[in-house]
């Protein structure tokens, strides 16, 4: 059994904690390209490809994220790719944040008024420039907060990856917990960790809805 | 390059795979039992003129929803114990799920509560009718019907993030997989049929409570 003061313990899972930001960044930058992608390919593409993007939807949202980590950890290997748990959590977490992001979109894009379609195909604009010019600004202000409360869904969701032993804020945890048998302290301070990060999110999300509110 | 998939060495294991989603069941029955009754003391209390129980119960939302389920359930598993507090690993996950549940369904009722027109409260009020029964007859059964989609939605997610109760040695669906893909060194496959029968139990799940709202709440909800 070693000893750790408070502060030590601080210390090593704030380094740790770097870990969390940054698979949550890999995360959250790759799935928004790949639901970006898969949104445009829903409202270009045909019908069977919108048929396909709503069963995966469905998929990555009907199953537990655990499983999908660990179906990325074994079938990356089966296809003759070695992974670190970094890339089998990264890609899995990808994977994931694309299903939600692009079904959050949807929605987004959906809920400008159907006149504002109508208005600006009356003006002679096209798909793309009724796209362009006149849905997507709107939606994009009706996008931002919901994104940023699922910013602190992904946040919170990177702990499973201790589970394929990745080495970030929870595995940490773990680790100093079998060094200390201090459970109590040390998963107090993860769990005080995890709310620093994702507190200041939420209220921001909050604060953007409550303002689109004010303004809408 | 030359891995075939071989899913006939599972069958063996049905047996322990219905046993898996059994008590994976289990465990969401208990914690969304337990975890609706909860949050509706608990948006009660959000509505209550006492400060000091609404700022318990603002904080303790606030502190679930911002810290991973995981990390809660790791806290009530091994932290509590400290405090001697002692439970076997099936009452710690019903524990830490219905901690986690209470959390988000408070904030799911309380809107839903929140959505009952003020003048069902007053014509209640008005009839004679003492507030605590205009709450439970007038208001809960019109917020509930407001909010039933999204705390079914609530209940699944639970059930999907119940995989990680496996980590505490609990003998969930997640559990079984562990343990059948250690014995026959097929992980993927093995996963994979898990993962499956996941999405199975979300789809029957999601079906059953449609119906079930559409009996309940027919002809109540907007």
């Amino acid at each position: 059994m070693i000893s750790f003061t408070l502060w030590d313990l601080a210390r090593n899972l704030g380094l740790a904690a770097r870990w969390t930001l940054l698979l949550s960044a890999l995360a959250f930058s790759g799935g928004g390209l790949f639901g970006l992608a898969l949104l445009a390919l829903r409202y270009w593409g045909s019908g069977r490809a919108t048929r396909a993007i709503k069963i995966y939807v469905e998929v990555l949202q009907g199953t537990p994220l655990l499983m999908q980590l660990f179906l990325v950890f074994f079938g990356l290997p089966l296809l003759g790719i070695d992974v670190s748990a970094l890339l089998a959590s990264a890609v899995a977490l990808t994977l994931y944040a694309s299903a939600y992001l692009t079904e959050i979109w949807r929605g987004c894009v959906d809920a400008v008024p159907r006149g504002q379609w109508q208005a600006s195909a009356s003006l002679g604009l096209g798909y793309f420039h009724q796209m362009r010019y006149v849905i997507l600004p709107q939606a994009l202000r009706i996008a931002v907060p919901p994104t940023v409360g699922f910013l602190v869904q992904l946040v919170k969701s990177t702990a499973l990856t201790s589970i394929v032993g990745f080495n970030e804020l929870t595995k940490t945890g773990e680790i100093l917990t079998n060094a200390t048998f201090e459970p109590f302290r040390v998963y107090g301070v993860v769990a005080l960790i995890y709310f620093a990060l994702c507190y200041p999110l939420t209220s921001c999300s909050r604060a953007l809805e409550r303002r689109l509110r004010i303004a809408g | 390059m030359g891995y075939q998939l071989d899913f006939g060495a599972l069958v063996q294991y049905s047996g322990l795979f219905l046993e898996g989603a059994a008590v994976t069941l289990g465990l969401t029955a208990a914690a969304a039992t337990l975890g609706l009754a909860l949050s509706i003391g608990g948006a009660a209390t959000l509505r209550s003129k006492l400060a000091w129980a609404r700022g318990l119960v603002a904080a303790y939302v606030e502190l679930i929803r911002n810290t991973p389920f995981i990390v809660q359930m790791f806290f009530v598993f091994f932290g509590l114990p400290s405090l001697g507090l002692r439970m076997t690993a099936i009452e710690a996950a019903v524990l830490a799920m219905t901690i986690n549940l209470t959390a988000y369904a408070i904030e799911i009722v309380r809107a839903g509560i929140e959505a009952v027109p003020r003048g069902q409260r007053e014509a209640g009020l008005a009839l004679g009718v003492r507030p605590a029964l205009v709450f439970c007859f007038v208001i809960l059964p019109q917020a509930l019907a407001n909010v039933y989609p999204a705390l079914v939605s609530q209940i699944i997610i639970t059930m999907l993030e119940s995989a990680v109760v496996s980590q505490i040695a609990v003998t969930d669906l997640t559990h079984v997989a562990d343990l059948i893909q250690s014995r026959n060194f097929r992980p993927f496959e093995t996963y994979l049929v898990v993962t499956v029968i996941y999405l199975v139990l979300t789809v029957i799940l999601r079906r059953l409570f449609a119906r079930s709202g559409r009996g309940l709440f027919a002809g109540r909800a907007p």
